[in-house]
């Protein structure tokens, strides 16, 4: 459905008015700034600008005479307001506005890792303040607080140099050592991760802090090359390729859970059970996690992995056949 | 809308925030450019109404607060006036690594709605004179999702208005309709949750925002409902404190090379004529088994008794499973 054009351009004009009740603050707290630099700092061009100038220079107050009328000095490509007409402050912060600054300063409050935990919890004092009682906001945000680990590599990343990484990768369930150019370091959920262009693989890798077993700072400078584009992550972190292999489980209710934890593609209802279809990045991995997962899982397939994951089972059972070794 | 109107309403801003009697509709048509018309001409007065009451709309979706009075006794009709000092937002005065802080936050966002209100909120800040660096980081930024009801049930928590929702818990396919008196919204661990008083079960409970199943439908009226007071949300949601304590030992044998995702719990590491002998510190049998049964014929747990039989039984069980004929999924 395509928004009513009305409605659209009632948004626009309400965007615009808001823009003008603030902007007249913006220049009166920044006397001979740049045309261009206010622009840009309301996300509109010079010219956009001047046109709100031009109206603004109309308004005032009753009266409306040269003396009532905001007034302003424009020097070449700098303004400075003379008369400001009363609008001298800009308005409250609304609900909205308050809740989506409250809550994510707390929330980098509570991310460890952040260098100037103290300097967000002194603005976030103030924010609360200034905005009263709308700051009220019934939103409580606790991360996990061990930062001992992410501090340290933080350190190394903010200093620029490259890293080399003993790293576990649970995909492949190998522990390999590399050399990484850091980008940035992440909270996603309750996990961080330092994101960098990985020189083996050739690539731009999250790598999550808590399989970092072992770093060492390297003196030479971080240099992720030109194609290091960060990832989007504003939807997850594991986003399954659709070349990756399905695997389907039959899923009783003690294991549902796993319908949350992991990304699936199908969920159905059989019975009293559920068919559980999902992309997995390796097969071993998949293994090892489906033949820990207990009584309650059932892989279907593919056939291969039913195999394997049988023939696994059966050869470990057979270490047990003699009877336990006695522990010196 | 047309230049004229936006030059109208700035124009009703600085009147009425100029003035501290409140205006009549009909003082501020005599005042105010843009709204002259015969008072006499019926259709005439109609249309200048219908005009005014979108422009107070229009102001208070802003969240312009307009006041409404009566200017005197005599007076019939209601005045309208803005105390500057409900208007205005206060000083802040923020130092520059304060100002960093509030600009990063503001960048956090990912929901779009959320997104858009921090920008506007800081847009205020930049006009009250605060200076943002936009290239300024902390180091380490978290990302900042929530899930569609976390708009609506803050906005119900603030009202202190109930809430209905459908609520599906894996376990269980259908969802079924919960009645809420929510007292706040929490993030833990990097999950949403709301934490309130269900109506239903008369308990206090807590539900992940990410079951809710379609829209949260506000009930009732607001303010309908006190939290108890100095409420701990934090404290209803989380579930344990402190780590956990890893007294158990267990001894485990793996193929050299192999299994190193065991290898990193190990405390020890002992080469041995069969494999490596690893010593893992554990707290729960069953989960360091079920660890132990993934890497398949690679380890083998020798001790304590009870870890090798939890391994045995689990074991056995999986190829009991995998065994049955099991007929093709059809999709």
């Amino acid at each position: 459905m395509t928004p009513h054009p009305r409605t659209r351009e009632n948004k626009a004009s309400a965007d615009r008015l808001g823009r003008l009740l603030n902007l007249v603050p913006y220049l009166l707290a920044r006397p001979g700034i740049l045309v261009a630099e206010a622009a840009a700092a309301f996300g509109i061009t010079e010219r956009q600008l001047r046109e709100d100038l031009e109206l603004l220079w109309v308004c005032g107050l009753p009266g409306y005479g040269p003396g009532d009328l905001i007034d302003m000095a424009l020097d070449g490509d700098r303004v400075t307001i003379t008369y400001d007409a009363g609008i001298d402050r800009p308005l409250r912060l609304n609900p909205d506005e308050a809740l989506a600054l409250v809550v994510a300063l707390r929330m980098l409050a509570e991310t460890p890792g952040t260098g100037s935990r103290d300097a967000v919890e002194r603005a976030l004092a103030k924010i609360e303040h200034a905005a009263g009682d709308v700051a009220d906001t019934p939103v409580a945000v606790r991360l996990p607080a061990d930062s001992q680990r992410v501090d340290a590599i933080r350190g190394a990343v903010e200093r620029r140099h490259a890293l080399r990484l003993t790293y576990y990768t649970a995909a492949r369930d190998e522990t390999t050592e590399r050399v990484v150019d850091p980008m940035r370091m992440l909270m996603v959920g309750p996990r961080a991760y330092l994101e960098a262009w990985c020189r083996r693989a050739e690539g731009t890798r999250l790598f999550r802090v808590d399989r970092i077993d072992a770093f060492t700072e390297l003196d030479e400078p971080a240099a992720p090359p030109a194609q290091a584009v960060p990832h989007d992550v504003s939807d997850g972190v594991f986003h399954p390729s659709p070349d990756l292999p399905l695997v389907t489980l039959r899923v009783g209710r003690g294991s549902r859970w796993i319908t949350e934890y992991y990304p699936c593609e199908d969920v159905r209802r059989d019975g009293d059970e559920w068919v559980v279809t999902m992309r997995v990045t390796d097969l071993g991995w998949a293994q090892r996690l489906l033949l820990g997962l207990g009584p309650d899982v059932t892989v279907v397939g593919p056939v291969e992995l039913v195999d394997r994951i049988r023939a696994q089972a059966t050869t470990a059972l057979d270490q047990y056949a003699t009877a336990p070794p006695v522990t010196a | 809308m047309s230049r004229t109107r936006t030059e109208r309403l700035v124009n009703l801003v600085i009147c009425l925030l100029s003035t501290r009697r409140f205006l009549t509709a009909a003082q501020i048509a005599a005042t105010v450019p843009g709204y002259e018309h015969d008072p006499e001409d019926p259709r005439d007065h109609e249309a200048f109404q219908r005009k005014f009451e979108r422009d107070k709309a229009e102001l208070r979706e802003l969240g312009v607060p307009l006041e409404t009075g009566l200017a005197s006794a005599f007076d019939t009709e209601p005045g309208y006036r803005i105390a500057h000092r409900e208007y205005a937002l206060p000083d802040i005065p923020l130092e520059p690594d304060e100002a960093a802080a509030v600009g990063i936050a503001a960048r956090l966002w990912q929901h779009a709605g959320l997104a858009a209100a921090a920008s506007s909120g800081l847009a205020k800040l930049r006009a009250a004179g605060v200076e943002v660096d936009p290239q300024a980081t902390l180091g380490m930024e978290p990302v900042m999702t929530v899930d569609p009801a976390f708009g609506p049930l803050t906005a119900a928590a603030r009202a202190r208005r109930a809430v209905t929702f459908s609520y599906r818990v894996p376990e269980v396919d259908e969802p079924s309709t919960r009645r809420l008196q929510p007292w706040g919204v929490v993030c833990w661990q990097g999950r949403w949750y709301v934490v309130g008083h269900d109506r239903d079960r008369d308990a206090t409970r807590c539900f992940r925002l990410s079951r809710i199943v379609g829209a949260v439908r506000p009930v009732g009226a607001e303010g309908a409902f006190t939290p108890p007071e100095n409420v701990d949300l934090i404290s209803h949601v989380a579930r344990w404190s402190g780590p956990v304590e890893r007294n158990g030992r267990a001894t485990v044998v793996v193929e050299p090379g192999r299994a190193a995702g065991l290898r990193r719990l190990a405390i020890e590491t002992v080469p041995g004529p069969d494999g490596d002998r690893l010593t893992i510190p554990y707290s729960d049998v069953e989960w360091l088994a079920s660890r132990l049964v993934g890497y398949g014929a690679e380890v083998r747990a020798d001790g304590p008794p009870e870890l090798r039989d939890a391994v045995i039984q689990q074991l056995k069980e999986v190829v009991a499973r995998h065994e049955r004929v099991l007929p093709a999924v059809a999709r």
